[in-house]
């Protein structure tokens, strides 16, 4: 019971990082491999907070949401005028260098990382349950905003978001904020769960794990990345009876899931009432398409 | 004559190129201006000069009286010109309704706090947002593609609904580059319609860029032909008709 509540809370803890890169990937269409490293900052803000100052977990999540946020408000400032691939690569920069000086950092424990930070139990594990419910809706309502709107805009056709008056920068660096922001507050919710934090644990691998649920839950679908957070987590578990190919059938699962359905599980769409029925809609607009006779199809456009 | 748009010996260099060159016109308030000239002479260049799309190398454009030159491209458009591309660019994946209530995010001003937290502020904007939408579409008479997906929207639809687009910003200048591209003339006599319709309906004043010459000499006010990123002539429509020098660029030295 405890292993599977232990499952559950690191789904909870990567579904608010996956949050946050939802918005950044799936609805903004830019790629980060370095959002690590703003868990790493989150973690170890969160860690400063509660272990050095002794204060409550909640201050020290909120303070990890916090630095990240600003942390990627420099970030943004000096790498969104790039280019999407350039930006990637600027992100996957900034997180292998956060985590070197993480490493070099003795006051944090260094490399050897840094132990017995104080953890939450019993109720106290309602908390990352609590704050990744509180993450979706808040995401939820910012994809339904005209903010949110502005972000698909702005992946869908950047020009023609301009000439939409859309501030494509500021669209980015919003998207960017965001996402630094959930990021942060899952490290934080990471230390103070393990008690234990070393830089390692923040490496690309981390970053690319992230990105790989984004995209196997579907870009552009809170749900898909709801639904990805909690099968990607828990999948490396159920295979864990095959102990050193479990990453291999992790591996062979989304390569699988990735030709069947580039788009995700739930690519650009939403399992809510009105995302079902448009999904039900689709199907009989195609099922009509192919019972129609095949020498008419030329002008099907007005079917 | 009351200019809402003014060009002032513009000037665009691509390296050595000249892709437009010391050109000024003026566009009236509520008047419609065709842009023509063969493939290459700076039409788009000009378009988005305007927009702010390219910097400009030389001159200036004044919109309203007020200087643009330099301004990034949303704020243009926020001052009221909007543009429609040669090559459609719609919100590809989204469908026609999200498409417009996308481009109407300016008729609100809730912030990013009021949309997180749905205040009552939000509700009532996004109300608004959504009737303005559906409105826009029902003039436009695609109320009843707004759940179809933009691309899968024919032809003749998509360039519809980017006009539409354009509109959902409450434009006072609408740019049109080459409307009736890819249109059969069917199509093209609808668009004409269309074009006068919308003038008239949103008190605009329009610059269109279009190759189709009966489209341009009969929608057209007054033309400003281009030529090697030069402005060969200026006029009616019979003026342009009866120029020389446009008959010489268009059909080669002797054509007359």
């Amino acid at each position: 019971m405890e292993y599977i509540l232990g499952i559950l809370i690191l789904s909870a803890i990567n579904l608010v990082a996956v949050l946050g890169l939802s918005i950044l990937t799936g609805f903004t269409g830019l790629f980060s491999f370095g959002h690590a490293g703003f868990m790493a900052i989150g973690a170890y803000v969160s860690a400063i907070v509660t272990a050095r100052l002794n204060l409550p977990f909640m201050v020290g999540f909120l303070a990890a949401g916090l630095v990240a946020g600003i942390v990627s408000l420099g970030l943004g400032r000096l790498t969104l005028k790039l280019k999407g691939d350039y930006f990637c690569i600027a992100t996957m920069g900034f997180g292998e260098a956060v985590r070197l000086i993480l490493n070099n950092w003795n006051w944090v424990g260094g490399a050897r990382g840094w132990e017995s930070i104080p953890k939450f139990d019993g109720a106290g594990n309602a908390l990352p349950l609590a704050i990744a419910a509180v993450a979706v809706i808040l995401v939820w309502n910012l994809v339904n905003s005209r903010q949110g709107r502005n972000m698909v805009a702005v992946r869908e056709e950047e020009l023609a978001a301009q000439m939409a008056g859309i501030s494509v920068l500021r669209t980015k660096m919003l998207a960017l904020v965001v996402s630094a922001i959930l990021a942060g507050i899952a490290g934080g919710l990471m230390a103070n769960f393990i008690g234990f934090i070393a830089p390692k644990t923040f490496n690309m691998v981390k970053s690319t794990d992230l990105t790989i649920i984004v995209i196997f839950g579907g870009l552009g679908s809170i749900s898909g990345s709801i639904v990805g957070a909690f099968l990607l987590t828990a999948l490396p578990e159920i295979f864990r009876a095959f102990s050193d190919w479990r990453l291999v059938f992790y591996g062979l699962a989304v390569v699988v899931i990735m030709v069947g359905r580039p788009q995700g599980l739930l690519g650009g769409v939403e399992l809510t009432p009105s995302g079902l029925r448009r999904i039900l809609a689709k199907r009989r607009v195609r099922a009509l398409q192919k019972a129609e006779i095949p020498g008419a199809a030329g002008q099907g456009g007005k079917a | 004559m009351n200019a809402i748009l003014e060009i002032d010996r513009l000037t665009k260099q691509f390296g050595g190129l000249s892709a437009v060159c010391d050109v000024s016109f003026k566009v009236r308030d509520g008047g419609i201006l065709g842009l023509i000239g063969p493939n290459g002479a700076g039409k788009t260049t000009i378009f988005n000069l305007i927009t702010g799309v390219y910097s400009v190398s030389g001159g200036g454009v004044r919109f309203n009286g007020r200087t643009i030159t330099g301004m990034e491209p949303f704020r243009i458009a926020e001052l009221g010109i909007t543009r429609t591309f040669q090559n459609i660019r719609l919100f590809k994946n989204l469908t026609a309704f999200e498409n417009i209530l996308t481009a109407c995010h300016r008729s609100a001003g809730y912030s990013i706090a009021q949309a997180l937290l749905r205040l009552p502020r939000f509700r009532r904007e996004e109300i608004v947002l959504r009737q303005k939408a559906e409105e826009l579409l029902s003039i436009m008479g695609l109320e009843d593609r707004a759940e179809v997906q933009a691309n899968n929207l024919p032809y003749g639809l998509q360039r519809r609904l980017e006009i539409t687009r354009a509109l959902a910003l409450d434009p006072k200048l609408l740019l049109l580059d080459e409307p009736a591209a890819g249109m059969n003339p069917d199509e093209t006599e609808q668009l004409m319609a269309l074009i006068s319709e919308i003038r008239t309906r949103f008190k605009l004043s329009v610059l269109v860029i279009e190759h189709h010459m009966d489209l341009v000499m009969r929608l057209c006010e007054s033309i400003v032909v281009l030529n090697f990123g030069q402005k060969l002539a200026e006029g009616t429509a019979d003026e342009i008709r009866r120029d020389p020098k446009v008959v010489e660029a268009y059909l080669g030295p002797g054509g007359n």
